[in-house]
């Protein structure tokens, strides 16, 4: 059927085109923007969770500190701060419980300064059993230490001090006196961020050669457990804390499931606030909507009167003029929908270094989105200037000009 | 002859409150208007004719007073009903033409047409009342500006017919028109008050005013 008042108010955007068309232009970018952060959000989420679960398997357990609350903090497994040791007899007794789980190991771990050649710096040092390291890494370069004076580095600690295999590394403080020199055998994978060792910057002995040069014998930083099958996860981390927490509360256990749903929450938060600055852009263009409007309501007065005078009710002329910022709204929201496609790849390319998830619903979702939101804020930047125009006196504005 | 009158004013009065002071366009206008009467209303420039057409058409409300159409009294409607009063039992034809530019002649008198029918003309109505007054069908797809005044104003008489109206209310329908073209649309007005609508005109003329059964003279927002 053909709508008179829809026709009215087409043609009225057709007459004053190129102000249309600015007007929409607000509303085209304020899409464009809430959706590219939206998906970037998405495809950050989304990747982060992915190269999150790879390391899902890991259950790590410290001993829980004299003073209450948990050290190592509730992300990631640093555990610096902390001087609580697990004992040898304890770890005797974690391994009883988790064995049937999985790979079980301990975890000799110090801060110390070192020396290459006259550069230096402090890294951490990692003491760890032989068959656990051919296990749980992978070389670039090199071979495993064969010998208590022999080491493996991460591929960041590598860069930084150009180390290569065949280079010497001093451990400790020369200003006390106490230094051991070690020969680099081989270079680590890259690993990425992960809550049982972070390999990347540090220096990686054998047990003995750490306790060679710490002490401390028996008393382990921390206690890892490598699942077998990842949703043990829970079941795991609640039987160790149940049997060994029975008298006094003796050790921490974190699963990285936690540390996911932190981290995802947290990227959630961040996409909304980062969707929230992007929205700003669509309050400008509803001031430029509600302009536009305005002006067109100003010009029209005399229609408006006419229109009144021969019997249009006032809610078609409310209608006409929401007709005229719903178009503007949506035609302005379709091509920022379009250009969000283009743009938003960009965005998460530049961003999150891969479009795999891009087409994924989950990503996809936020066009909708804005464009929802888009033409929402230019239906309501409409209203009141059609609830004006309505309520003219038609008398009044027959006599306008 | 009161139970036969399609319009009646009880001491309609219209002020305008302007900063100046108030503006009494309308001062206890009494009157009554017979159904299928022609009616002239005549009167000084700034006399109040105008104001008073307005207020036949429930354009506007009087300050004070009532106003009945077909003996309901307007003061008791709400917008909406008035506007449908307008839309149904009134057909209004402005000094200035007063056509919507954003609409070909045709769109123009459907317009009201679509407002109560809510279904474009199928009847063939519209192409009718435009033939009746001249407009072929070529000029009646032109927008307002690209016709004459004359051309204008027949259009304008189209659309106020189009919903069959009661009452046809005309501000100096010939105000703008050359002589020729006066009388003819004069006679189509005639010939329209002989087919039984009631006929208010305002007019300086008193060649136009002839045309009318019965004239009545504002004078000073009074009627004599
Ligand atoms: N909207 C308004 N606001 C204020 N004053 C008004 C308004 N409309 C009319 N008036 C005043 O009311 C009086 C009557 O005006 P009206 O337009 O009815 O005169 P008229 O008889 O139609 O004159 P004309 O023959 O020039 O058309 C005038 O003094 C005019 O200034
Ligand atoms: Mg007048």
């Amino acid at each position: 059927m053909k709508d008179i008042i829809l026709q009215l108010s087409l043609r009225s955007i057709r007459i004053h085109f190129l102000r249309s068309v600015l007007a929409a232009l607000g509303i085209v970018i304020g899409v464009v923007a809430i959706s590219s952060m939206g998906m970037m959000g998405a495809n950050m989420t989304l990747s982060v969770t992915e190269e999150l679960s790879k390391m899902a398997n890991i259950v790590v357990i410290t001993a829980a500190s004299g003073s209450g609350g948990g050290p190592g903090g509730a992300v990631g497994g640093f555990g610096g701060g902390s001087d609580e040791k697990i004992s040898e007899e304890e770890f005797q007794d974690i391994q009883k419980i988790a064995e049937k789980y999985g790979l079980v190991y301990v975890v000799y771990r110090e801060s110390d300064r070192i020396k290459v050649g006259d550069r230096e710096g402090r890294s951490t040092i990692y003491g760890l059993d032989e068959d656990v390291m051919r296990r749980i890494f992978t070389l670039s370069d090199g071979a495993f230490p064969k010998s208590t004076a022999s080491v493996i580095v991460g591929p960041t600690l590598a860069e930084r001090y150009e180390l290569k295999v065949g280079s010497r590394i001093k451990i400790g403080d020369e200003d006390e006196g106490v230094t051991t020199t070690v020969k680099v055998v081989g270079i680590l994978e890259e690993r990425g961020m992960s809550n049982d060792i972070n390999s990347d910057m540090a220096i990686i002995g054998s047990e003995k050669l750490f306790t060679g040069i710490y002490g401390n014998e028996g008393e382990y930083n921390q206690v890892n457990l490598i699942l077998n099958d990842i949703n043990d996860s829970q079941k795991a981390r609640t039987e160790i804390l149940e049997k060994m927490n029975r008298k006094k509360t003796r050790v921490n256990v974190q699963d990285s499931s936690r540390m996911l749903e932190s981290i995802t929450s947290t990227l959630g938060t961040m996409t909304t606030f980062v969707m929230a600055i992007a929205g700003i852009s669509l309050l400008v263009a509803a001031t430029s909507i509600f302009n536009v409007m305005m002006m067109s309501v100003t010009e029209r007065v005399r229609e408006i009167g006419i229109m009144r005078s021969i019997g249009a009710q006032k809610s078609e002329i409310r209608r006409m003029f929401l007709y005229e910022s719903i178009v503007l709204g949506v035609v302005g929201a379709s091509i920022g929908a379009v250009l969000s496609l283009g743009i938003g790849w960009i965005v998460v390319l530049a961003m999150v270094g891969s479009t795999d998830y891009f087409f994924l619903p989950e990503s996809l979702l936020y066009i909708p989105f804005a464009m929802l939101v888009g033409i929402a804020v230019c239906v309501l930047s409409g209203v009141y200037p059609a609830w004006r125009a309505a309520d003219l006196d038609p008398v009044e504005a027959l006599r306008a000009e | 002859m009161p139970g036969d009158a399609i319009i009646e004013l009880c001491g309609v009065t219209k002020v305008y409150p302007l900063p100046a002071g108030d503006v009494v366009a309308l001062d206890r206008v009494s009157m009554t208007i017979g159904n299928g009467e022609f009616v002239a209303i005549m009167g000084p420039s700034g006399s109040g004719k105008t104001t008073l057409l307005n207020q036949l058409g429930c354009l506007d409300r009087p300050t004070s007073g009532d106003l009945f159409i077909n003996d309901r009294n307007t003061r008791e409607m709400n917008d909406r009903e008035l506007t449908s009063l307008r839309l149904n039992t009134i057909g209004y034809i402005f000094q200035r033409f007063n056509l919507l530019p954003l609409l070909s002649a045709y769109e123009n008198v459907e317009f009201p047409y679509l407002m109560k029918h809510r279904r474009p003309d199928s009847s063939g109505r519209v192409g009718e009342l435009l033939a009746q007054v001249g407009i072929d069908r070529t000029m009646a797809t032109h927008k307002p500006p690209e016709l004459s005044g004359g051309q204008q104003q027949r259009v304008a008489i189209a659309r106020a017919l189009v919903n069959d109206p009661q009452i046809l209310l005309c501000d100096e329908p010939t105000g703008n028109l050359d002589s020729v073209t006066g009388q003819q649309i004069m006679e189509m007005l005639t010939d329209l008050n002989r087919k039984g609508r009631t006929i208010v005109i305002v007019t300086h003329d008193p060649g136009v005013a002839r045309y009318a059964q019965r004239i009545i003279t504002v004078r000073d927002g009074r009627v004599a």
